[in-house]
């Protein structure tokens, strides 16, 4: 059926368009490319008639022997299914495509990043500036000509660490303010932050005369970079009339260290450590997505046993997640610690677990392409059995008479910071945020990987779309990971968790894949390009905690500022994989 | 009726609060909940009631077999007393490191000219390392393991972090005293292939 559908949108395609789209035919590519001038007529068709209303990620990508660029994006039904590809060129010097902001407002955030990474202009885009560094920032670190101040070699390993392994610091080699360059033009001294003034140009800031000599101002106020209820350096600047949130715009990258960079420098397993470091609350959840999207290229299989731990382990995670997401939601409200407390106190008890089969409490480092590092330690399948049958469903119920009926908790989350389904869907919005806005919408569902067909589970919904909603749904969510535990447990079978031989350097075909999980916080993408040597020629993350935050300034228009705060802990964001 | 949630939701508080106590009591007479190996271990189980709560550093959570901090080097001791080294100096460990901290320093026998089987010197960054135990997962010769140590706080980070090969050389009977199960797995895969070595060498 899927062979005579896609058929049927190429013919489709093939009479509305003529050449200006056409199939990608290089080796291991899929999707179609399309010229630049008929961008926005494509995707309104792939919107409207073909019904992909989800983009959900954007990418760039750097041919640079080519000498050309390429964005990608990936589209879904919110019905589900697999992803319309499509993907557009563009030459290296200067270049310029269209922004699908107008069509799909979720391609903001990510236009600016490949912007501020690629160097690619988005034209159309309502605020294009750089999102995650700064403007004393010379070039775009992801063209593969671009070269970091610690600069060794294009590919690890590095050949100076073995055999003659003449020890040093690099810090001894380029001191500490040599590892600079700036703009041409541009001192660091003399640096009057303009963007800061595009910034608040970009929010329309207005005076207005009352007619009688006074006047009325809206005043700015910055919450952030340092403010407790960000969860980590985040900033969002806040355009008030009065305590009325008018405008807000987000401002990320504090934590920003280019990890698609240090990516593609790394080979394909150096790479597993270095995702537990996106949303370090859900290691083994990133592990997953990365393991699926390398897997996929490798083509191979993990085995029965592993695949069954492969999910325990991330639906452990999902509780790890909300507990800690529901605990702080509880801070943001004002409930100090008490709340949060104890939800990590079952967290503590899935984290000894998690020590036990990887070694690390958070960096989890635990799967591996074909399978997993190891199998489950002596006792450890039991303290399993004992958290998803007796511990797990005993707290989420004492969690839920704690505060689901709170009357504070209801006044602050009811009606507060509503995001309706169509702009959850519009903004890209993934997880729980979407959910919440009564789409169910469910990686898990509507494109099962794994062997998540199996498990008998329902997919959380929620309709109003505020905070309290955003609330229910991870207790929900909680309740159905605790059923997937049940059967995976009681199903767990024997056996090999590795396909072939463990090895430490995997040779991986040419070709694109992207590999997605249902991440607690929502899709998590891995797009990786691979052009056959031991590194990735593209190694791309589509982040929840990234785009969810797109939404946030509709959230937040009309709220009080004291709300804001709340909003922000209800979609949940963690720096790590927001600022990547 | 408005704040029924609310004192619902106290009674969760004052539930966790006398149970702290509850079992405070209940352990009295095996000489009480802190301080002790034993009831620590209750107290971060899936039985535990009330405080959670660890006192370090006076009490210490157990760290499981396959916790990983920073890894060492492993030596066996010979009929002689002489330290031989289990790294051949083969520089896999090197060559998997994510952050690239492993040097090695291998040397040539002068005579043969040919790489000599052991390092004559070892360094890694402690500094840098992320701790994610891919060289001790791929050593091909079980040398290099994840240490249990974590306490590792110095004063000087430029004199005190580069690890040398003294400071990370331990002896295989650290290594089967923190590592016991992983230790007695290998020495059992070593003594089948010995095994069969030696059964393949009779029957030719
Ligand atoms: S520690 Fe192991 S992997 Fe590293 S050089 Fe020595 S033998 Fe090779
Ligand atoms: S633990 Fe990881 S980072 Fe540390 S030395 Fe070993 S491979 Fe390198």
């Amino acid at each position: 059926m899927a062979e005579t559908e896609s058929t049927k949108v190429l013919d489709e395609i093939k009479t509305k368009f003529g050449d200006a789209v056409s199939p990608d035919e290089r080796e291991g590519y899929d999707g179609y490319l399309v010229r630049a001038e008929n961008l926005l007529d494509f995707a309104t068709f792939v919107r409207d008639a073909l019904g992909y209303d989800y983009l959900s990620s954007v990418t760039g990508v750097d041919y640079i022997v080519e000498d050309k660029m390429e964005v990608v994006y990936h589209a879904y039904r919110t019905s589900g299914g697999p992803a319309l590809l499509f993907k557009v060129q563009t030459q290296r010097e200067k270049s310029v495509v269209p922004s699908l902001v107008s069509i799909y407002p979720g391609a903001d955030f990510q236009e600016r990043e490949a912007w501020d990474l690629l160097g690619i202009e988005f034209e159309g885009h309502p605020d294009l500036r750089r999102i995650l560094l700064w403007d004393g920032f010379h070039g775009h670190p992801l063209r593969k000509d671009w070269r970091e101040a610690y600069f060794e070699e294009d590919q690890k390993p590095f050949g100076n660490r073995w055999p003659e392994g003449k020890v040093y610091r690099i810090e001894d080699k380029v001191p500490f303010n040599k590892n600079v360059k700036y703009p041409a033009n541009f001192t660091p001294e003399g640096w009057v932050p303009e963007g800061e003034g595009t910034l608040y140009a970009s929010l329309g800031r207005m005076e207005k005369s009352n007619g009688n000599g006074t006047g009325s101002e809206h005043i700015v106020v910055n919450l952030g970079p340092q403010h407790p209820s960000t969860h980590g350096v985040f900033r969002m600047v806040a355009e008030l009339d009065g305590e009325t949130i008018v405008d807000l715009k987000p401002v990320m990258g504090y934590l920003h260290r280019n990890h698609e960079k240090i990516g593609e420098r790394n080979t394909y397993i150096m790479n597993m450590p270095f995702t537990d470091r996106l949303d370090y609350i859900c290691s083994m959840g990133n592990n997953f997505a990365y393991a699926l999207s390398v897997e996929k290229l490798m083509d191979v299989q993990p085995p029965e046993r592993a695949e069954y731990l492969r999910v325990i382990m991330a639906e452990l995670t999902r509780v790890v997640n909300h507990f800690w997401a529901i605990g702080f939601l509880l801070n943001d409200l004002g409930a100090f610690f008490t709340p949060a407390l104890y939800a990590i106190n079952e967290r503590e008890l899935i984290l000894d677990v998690f020590e036990a089969v990887s070694g690390s409490r958070m960096m989890c480092n635990y799967f591996r392409f074909g399978g997993l590092a190891r199998d489950l330690p002596p006792g450890t399948a039991e303290v399993i059995r004992d958290l998803a049958f007796e511990r797990l469903p005993e707290k989420i119920d004492e969690l839920e008479r704690y505060l689901t009926e709170n009357e504070i908790v209801r006044v602050r989350g009811e009606g507060v910071g509503v995001l309706t389904a169509e702009q959850a869907i519009g903004f890209a919005a993934a997880g729980p945020v979407l959910r919440a806005s009564g789409v169910p919408y469910d990686v898990r569902k509507a494109e099962p990987y794994s062997i998540y067909d199996r498990f008998d589970f329902d997919v959380a919904v929620r309709y109003n779309g505020d905070v309290y909603d955003r609330y229910l749904i991870r207790v929900d969510e909680i309740r159905q990971s605790i059923r997937i535990l049940q059967q995976a447990i009681q199903d767990l079978p024997e056996g090999e968790i590795q396909t072939g031989r463990p090895q430490y350097q995997v040779r991986v075909p040419a070709g694109e894949s992207y590999g997605r999980v249902e991440n607690p916080k929502g899709e998590l993408g891995f797009y990786v390009i691979s052009d056959g040597s031991p590194t990735p020629y593209r190694y791309h993350i589509r982040a929840p905690s990234f785009i969810n935050v797109t939404g946030m300034a509709e959230m937040s228009r009309g709220q009080k500022i004291a709300d804001v705060v709340a909003i922000l802990g209800s979609i949940d964001i963690v720096l790590g994989e927001t600022d990547r | 009726m408005y704040g029924i949630g609310l004192i619902k939701g106290l009674g969760v508080t004052l539930k966790h609060f006398v149970e702290t106590y509850v079992e405070d009591i209940r352990w009295l007479s095996r000489g009480g909940r802190y301080y002790d190996e034993e009831a620590l271990k209750v107290r971060q189980s899936t039985a535990a009631r009330g405080i959670f709560t660890v006192q370090y550093p006076e009490e210490k959570l157990p760290v499981p077999e396959e916790f990983r901090y920073i890894p060492f080097l492993i030596y066996e001791v010979d009929e002689d007393g002489i330290k031989v080294d289990r790294c051949t100096s083969c520089g896999i460990c090197a060559k998997v490191c994510p952050p690239q901290c492993i040097w090695i320093v291998r040397s040539n026998d002068p005579e043969t000219g040919r790489p000599v089987p052991a390092p004559t010197d070892f360094f890694i960054d402690i500094d840098i390392c992320m701790n994610c135990g891919l060289c001790a997962e791929y050593c091909p010769f079980d040398a290099i393991k994840m240490d249990h140590d974590y306490e590792l706080a110095s004063h000087d980070r430029f004199k005190d972090h580069i690890f040398d090969k003294e400071r990370l050389d331990h002896p295989l009977s650290y290594y089967a005293e923190i590592r016991p199960r992983n230790y007695a797995e290998e020495e059992r895969a070593r003594a089948e292939k010995e095994a069969a070595k030696a059964a393949r060498r009779k029957s030719k």
